[in-house]
């Protein structure tokens, strides 16, 4: 492997979160994002076929180094590791609301689904999930709340554009409804 | 308020629903409660009823709905459910309205259950992201990352930066490197855009709490650009509407954004105007409604 690619392995082998293409390339002060994707592409190709349980991973606008999923269950039996909680409907609802319409408010949250929200936010927030990314310029400025990079890495997403677009969805919604996604003033 | 599931679920969602229509004998009001924990609100407990009786979400037959939906929650205390007993109420207001006589053929007939169909939709589109992020989130489940302790924040050292001419030219000369090569033979005088870099910023400051340098210069970004952005970026700091950071010398410069107060801007009443949410930087309509037409 070139240097370059150790270098990129041991980076990316001593973060548990997705390494930017940025934070990779602030490494060695030589390095561009091309070399640095070209490393990236040694690496995985490195990992793919050399038979390894671990594999290089896009996530969240960087790479991470992952387990390979057919290890888990015996990983878990031996206690080593265990899997997070799933989210709660309610949670991953609230999720999904927050990623479609970011940034939106809690008020907002809590008209689609017919549920208050506010413990649900409290817990998204808790985890990084959700972030507050401004006020609303409505009465009272309610706090804006949109999606983190933990958000994408949590749903092994590389960025937002990667979730089904509405027009991709089963259900269409006729367009006399277009007015209730706008954002309130 | 116990109604809705907050936190933790084990349960896949199939067994989440096939719970649902086993326990159907509503006559046994002490299970009942626990049922309704299943759902994560009144239009989930709707959704389900429509599903299970097979109704077509667009002709509701809202009496037997209706019935069907006070059956489920009748052992709710008054305390326990609000939004349950509120879409009850809903549904009884829609039941009556629908009794009322129509005018004859008159065609302006506004159905009073168009509301509730337009939330349904929605809310079922909502369910609909909710399984692919469920199998996205069980995919990325099943594997382990490292379980390192991220580094510490570091917090900006309190001295001014002590840095000698050559460091500083360095830096000015790593910045430029990154942009596209200057083309000596064509040097055409540009103005600086500052105000367009200051609404750019402006409106991604809006979105997102922490910026760096690279969000808002582009790859091969022209030295005109980089000179605007570094200008307007400055202005922003000037104007308090964000403060730069950078935790190590040389390091990258985080320009953090603070809540733009009436009372903070000074001066510049241009900019003091300025909206705080931007249209035309807006990524591509994710909204669940406005591209599906």
């Amino acid at each position: 492997m070139t240097p370059l690619a150790q270098l990129l392995e041991a980076a990316l082998f001593s973060s548990g979160m997705p390494v930017s293409i940025e934070s990779l390339a602030a490494l060695d002060s030589d390095a561009t994002p091309e070399s640095v994707e070209a490393a990236i592409a040694e690496l995985r190709s490195r990992y793919d076929e050399g038979g390894h349980g671990i594999e290089v991973v896009e996530a969240a606008g960087g790479w991470q180094i992952l387990t390979r999923p057919e290890y888990t269950a015996a990983i878990e039996r031996a206690q080593i590791a265990s899997r997070p909680h799933r989210l709660s409907a309610a949670a991953l609802e609230t999720l999904a609301l927050i990623a479609y319409r970011q940034p939106i408010t809690r008020a907002d949250i809590e008209e689609i689904r017919g549920v208050s929200a506010g413990s649900i936010l409290k817990s998204l927030l808790e985890r990084g999930l959700v972030d507050v990314v401004g006020k609303a310029d409505a009465l009272g400025r309610p706090l804006l709340y949109g999606t983190t990079p933990a958000f994408l890495e949590h749903f092994a997403l590389r960025h937002l554009g990667e979730l089904p677009r509405a027009d991709e969805l089963a259900v269409a919604l006729r367009p006399a409804v277009e007015a209730a996604a706008a954002p309130a003033s | 308020m116990t109604a809705p599931p907050i936190g933790v679920r084990d349960e896949p969602t199939e067994t989440r629903r096939a719970g649902i229509t086993a326990a159907g004998d509503d006559t046994a009001p002490a299970s009942f409660v626990v049922e309704l924990a299943h759902f994560s609100g009144p239009l989930d407990l709707l959704l389900t009823l429509l599903r299970e009786e097979q109704i077509d979400i667009y002709d509701i037959p809202i009496a037997r709905i209706a019935e069907q939906f006070l059956l489920r929650i009748r052992t709710l205390r008054l305390d326990e459910a609000a939004e349950y007993l509120e879409m009850a109420a809903r549904l009884l207001r829609i039941k009556a309205q629908m009794l009322l006589p129509r005018r004859d053929g008159a065609e302006a007939w506004d159905d009073p259950r168009a509301e509730l169909v337009r939330r349904l939709l929605e809310y079922q589109q909502v369910r609909e992201v909710v399984d692919v992020l469920e199998v996205r989130a069980e995919g990325r489940r099943n594997r382990f990352a490292r379980t390192v302790p991220p580094a510490p924040e570091r917090q900006p050292s309190a001295g001014p930066l002590s840095a000698a001419m050559a460091d500083l030219l360095a830096a000015v000369d790593r910045l430029l490197r990154a942009t596209r090569g200057p083309d000596i033979h064509a040097v055409i005088p540009r103005a600086l855009d500052v105000a367009g870099a200051l609404a750019a910023a402006r409106a991604l400051l809006a979105r997102r709490a922490r910026l760096r340098w690279r969000d808002l210069v582009r790859v091969n970004a022209e030295p005109w650009e980089v000179l605007s952005v570094l200008l307007a970026v400055l202005e922003l700091a000037r104007l308090g509407e964000c403060v730069l950071r950078q935790t190590l010398a040389f390091g990258a410069v985080e320009i953090v954004g603070l809540e733009a107060g009436p009372g903070t801007l000074v001066g510049d009443s241009e900019t003091a105007t300025a909206p705080l949410l931007s249209s035309h930087d807006q990524p591509p309509a994710y909204d669940t409604a406005g591209a599906a037409a």
